[in-house]
Order: C-alpha cells, then structure tokens, then sequence
C-alpha cells in the first residue's frame, strides 16, 4: 500500500508536464489569495480570450523544436498575415478567398524558412531570425507604418464569435491542441518528429525522411502562427504592423516552460498548452493585482528558469531514489 | 558481372573527401549467412566503406552488386528496403525514445491510414517488440522504458533484435563493442551469432582483433583505404592478422 503510493507519486513527479502544472498552480493560488477577482468568471473569460494567440503559436514552435529546429519569425508572420488577408481584401478578394490565401503565404514563409535551413544546412537560429527581421520590415513597408482599414465586410464569427462567455477561438485552440497530441502521440508521422530531434542520424538511418519532418514542422510552424495573427487581427478588428513583437520569445518560453527541450527529441503538446496558461495568467494576474506591467517579464524569465530546472534536476534526483 | 554466390559484393571502390583519399579500388564481399569481421586502424576507412554500402554516400567510383544484381543506393531508405541494416553504436537509437517507439522507428505497425499519417497500432506494436527481445534473449522489463536506461550491450541487443524482427538480409554492426565491458562484449558477440543461426548476414567492424576473431568466419583488413588481406578464419591466425594490422 505504502509502498503503492510512492510508486503513484514517483510516476507523477516524473510527468513531463508536472513542474509546469505546479508553477502554474502556484501562480493561480497567488493572484487568487492577492485579488480574489482574479478567479470571477469575467475574468477568467478575458484569460480565455487572450490565451489562444500564444498558445496556437506556441504549440507551431513545440512541434518544430521537437523535430530540432527553431522558429524566431512567428512574431513577424503573426503580423504578416492579418495584412496580406486585408490588402487581398482591399483588392477585391472575397474575404473567405483573402482568409485561404493569407494562410497559404504564411505556410509559404515556413516553407522558404524551411529550404534555406536545410537545403544549406545552417541552423534555424539563423535562417529565421533573419526572417523575423525580413518580415518585420516587409509589414512595416507595406502598411508605411499606418494600418491598413479593417475590412469591414470581414464576418469575424468562425474565429472570434462569442459563444456564451467564451470566443470561438478558445475552441479552435482547443481543437488544434487536440489534433496535434494526436500526431504527436498516435501516429507514425509523430514517431518521426520525436526520433527527428532526438537523434537524426538514427532516424535517418532507420528510413526516416528527416528533411521532410522538419520541412513540415517549418510550414506547420508558420501557418499556426499566421493563423493565430488572423485571430488576433479578427478580436481586435485592426491589423497593427507591431502586433506580434516579442510573441516569438514568450511562444518559446511556453514551449521550454512546458517541458520540451531545446535540443529537441522531448516534449509534449499538454505542456505547452500548459506553459502558455502560465505566461497569460501571470500577464493578467499582474493586471488584476495592479502590479506594475514591467514585472511580466521578470516572472516570466523566472518561470522559464525554473521550470528547467525542475525539470531537469528534480527529475535526475526522482530517478536516482529509485526503489 | 556481379558474381551471385555472394548475397552482396563490391568492386573497386573509391572514395574521396576534400582531398583525403579515404577508400582507393577496395574490392569487399559478403557471402550468405556470413559473419565477416571488418578490422582496421582508426581512419582505415572502416566506416566510409561500411556507409557506401548503407547508401549513406555514394562511392566516386565503383560498383555495387546485390544477390548478383548492380545497384545505386541514393539513401540509407534504399539500401534497408534491400535488407541491409547497419547499426551504429551511438546512433542506432533515440535515447529519449522507448524501446518499442526505437524498434519501429520508420516502420510503425499501424491500425489505419488517415491521408498522410497513419494510426499506430501500440498494442501490436508492445507485443511484438516483446517477442523480438525474447528472440535475442533479452529480458526487459517494459517496451515503454526509454533506451536511455539501457546498458550499451543492451541496446546493441535491441537493435539487433530489431534487425531480426524486420528479416534483413545483412546487418552491420559499426565497433558494436566499443566503451563496452568484458561482459557486456560477450553478449553482443552471442547476438551476432544468433543473427547467423537465422541466416543473416552481418559485417562486424571493429580494432579490437580480439572481439572479432572468435565471431567471424572471414576477416578483411583495411589500411589507409586499401585492403590488404581478406583471410577465411581457418586459412590464418590472430598473430598473422595482427601483422598486418600494424605494418605502417
Ligand atoms: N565526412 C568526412 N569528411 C571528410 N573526411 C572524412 C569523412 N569521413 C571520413 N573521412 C576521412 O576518411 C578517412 C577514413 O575514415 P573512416 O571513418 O572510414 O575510418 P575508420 O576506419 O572507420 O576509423 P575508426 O576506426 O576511427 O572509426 C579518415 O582519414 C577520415 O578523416
Ligand atoms: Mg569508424
């Protein structure tokens, strides 16, 4: 019985995702002892607004760094795609058309991400982080730093429409997660992207077509963010040429926060989904408890540390008090 | 003019790297159900062979024969669809993978397809990673442990359990004995046997004469890029090969 119970609570500490789960836990019960507003169903329907723009991105980023690489222009494509789907708008295009259209240019930018860092083989760091900048730029030509006009014959429904208290995009982001556990999990394409990053020669070796995985994840990896852009652009009804800045670091810290790991092979969708609640309760519970917004950053940076740390270190030390 | 009493040879094989001269006309076969030890100096060109033939490179000149039939492998996916299936010490596995998901890494047993990912089938998967352990003798205590908690022999030991699962037709093994111990060496020299009591083929590379002589039926020696003996076991000796091998 004893010896049961120790065995149940070693495989719980051993979860990838409990030392987020844990922090994340924590930071609710925190803000909910400072401000007890902070759990009032208004304001966990403002949580729930906001957190699937990270979190779709950040689920793209998880599944690329598995398979071993990085993507730092989600930020810029995040914004870049709203903007191509209203200048087709502006254009003529039915918005439906403008919408397919949009998201195909963003799977596109993934795809050219994608080619450069394997066809040169350099790494992702590089390649994207000079696409961040690239496309960054092009979103401020192309706007001359004054948004385009929100469409107004844009039917922002599917994406954003209220459904009781919730928006759409929270069940989007639902089924999303949903979908890509089940890749990840169940299916052959998700053994690939695991054994891609964990040790691609191996993989290579064993007739994985490793280039193909992380081509993909690349074009996935874009998409999802163009796709939560156009969430972003829809709720707002703008298309800001600064939306999305920084979005690249915060999507990643939800992926490491939630237990995958930089150099890929490890990881898991729940995590992430975890990590990015992390990130949008403590930006809102600072909110809540009128702390001073630069303090975001701070406990941001401090969940990301310690929640590799946990993972890592606690994890060895459970290991080694084996039976 | 492939000659197809040999499951696999290859004719003057050459093979260079930004100006090394890695492999010059080496000739190498590999008979039916043959064990034959690949020994050699560190930078002999050991490995460069070994991957010419796993379709890692192509060779700059040369050919390639299977069962008698000339062949041009453009990947690594080429070569095992023929059965060849080469292990490499650290490469072999995904560490943070489990031993079932590292067995069927590439060729996953699935239920159905849905467009272009397929379902696997984990339950098959579990028993049937079980029954491939159980053939090389290899007790484990679950198909879900990650190859990282394994032994080195022990993960020689799956991944030659997984080469016998998928019926290849020859298995390399690249200094499968190497960081290993006494011990440990011992049971990766009984599952090479074991491949050949079920008709594999297998290539075994190393320098350590001493792991190699008592498992092979041919030896072949290579010295900077050319082979300089290529001896059946009982036509020669360890001290005649260790000559060999030490001449400059
Ligand atoms: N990818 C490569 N690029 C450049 N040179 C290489 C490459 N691979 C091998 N070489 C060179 O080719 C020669 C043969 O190397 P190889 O790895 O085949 O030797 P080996 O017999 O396997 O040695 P070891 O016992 O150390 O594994 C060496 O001089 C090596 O430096
Ligand atoms: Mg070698």
């Amino acid at each position: 019985m004893a010896q049961g119970l120790v065995s149940f609570f070693r495989r719980i500490i051993l979860l990838r995702e409990i030392s987020s789960l844990v922090m994340l836990l924590a930071v609710v019960l925190v803000f909910f002892a400072i401000s007890p507003l902070f759990l009032s169903w208004e304001n966990i329907a403002v949580i729930l607004e906001i957190i699937p723009e990270l979190g779709i991105v950040a689920l793209g980023v998880t599944m690329l760094m598995i398979s071993g690489e990085f993507d730092l222009s989600v930020g810029s494509v995040f914004a870049f795609c709203p903007i191509i789907m209203t200048m087709f708008v502006v254009w003529g295009f039915s918005p439906l058309l403008s919408v397919i259209i949009a998201l195909l240019v963003a799977m596109l930018l993934g795809a050219l991400n994608g080619f450069i860092t394997l066809f040169f083989g350099i790494p992702s760091f590089i390649t994207t982080l000079g696409a961040m900048l690239i496309w960054r730029g092009a979103v401020l030509l192309v706007t001359g730093g004054w948004p385009p006009p929100f469409p107004t014959e844009m039917s922002t429904g599917i994406l954003v429409g209220k459904l009781g208290f919730l928006r759409a995009s929270i069940f989007w982001y639902g089924a999303i997660a949903v979908l890509l556990w089940f890749i990840l999990e169940r299916t052959d394409f998700g053994n690939w992207v695991f054994a891609t990053g964990g040790n691609q020669v191996a993989a290579r070796a064993m007739g994985v077509d490793t280039q193909r995985v992380k081509f993909i994840n690349f074009m996935l990896c874009s998409l999802l963010a163009g796709f939560a852009g156009l969430i972003q652009s829809f709720r707002l009804a703008t298309t800001l040429p600064s939306m999305g800045t920084g979005l690249e670091m915060d999507a990643i810290a939800a992926t490491v926060i939630g237990g995958t790991a930089l150099s890929g092979g490890v990881g898991t969708v729940i995590g992430t989904v975890i990590g990015a609640f992390l990130i949008r309760v403590i930006d809102n519970g600072l909110v809540i408890v009128r702390a001073p917004s630069y303090w975001f950053r701070v406990f941001i940076g401090i969940a990301i540390i310690l929640a590799v740390i946990l993972n890592s270190f606690v994890r060895e030390r459970t290991k080694k008090l084996r039976c | 003019m492939g000659d197809d009493k040999y499951l696999v040879e290859m004719l003057n094989i050459h093979k260079w790297f930004a100006g090394v001269c890695a492999l010059r006309g080496v000739d190498f076969a590999i008979g039916y159900g043959e064990i034959v030890g690949l020994v050699g100096d560190n930078g002999a060109g050991k490995s460069t062979l070994i991957k010419i033939l796993s379709g890692f490179y192509p060779p700059d000149e040369g050919k390639i024969f299977f069962e008698g039939e000339e062949k041009h492998f453009s990947s690594p996916r080429e070569a095992r669809k023929l059965g060849i299936e080469t292990i490499y010490q650290e490469a072999a596995m995904v560490p943070k993978m489990s031993i079932m998901r590292n067995i069927f890494m590439g060729r996953e047993l699935l239920s159905f397809r849905m467009g272009p990912v397929g379902y696997l089938d984990i339950p098959r998967m579990e028993e049937e990673s079980m029954t491939a352990l159980q053939k090389v003798d290899l007790k484990l205590r679950s198909p879900h442990a990650l190859v990282d908690e394994l032994s080195g022999g022990q993960r020689q030991g799956v991944a030659i359990a997984r080469a016998m699962y998928f019926k290849s037709r020859l298995v390399i093994l690249d200094e499968p004995t190497n960081n290993l111990s006494v011990k440990e060496s011992q049971r990766v020299l009984e599952f090479i046997k074991e491949l050949k009591k079920q008709g594999i083929s297998s290539i075994f590379i190393s320098h350590n004469l001493y792991h190699v002589y008592p498992v092979a039926d041919r030896i072949v020696i290579l010295s900077h890029g050319e082979k300089i003996g290529d001896f059946r076991k009982e036509e020669t000796s360890v001290e005649e090969i260790t000559r060999l091998m030490i001449l400059p």
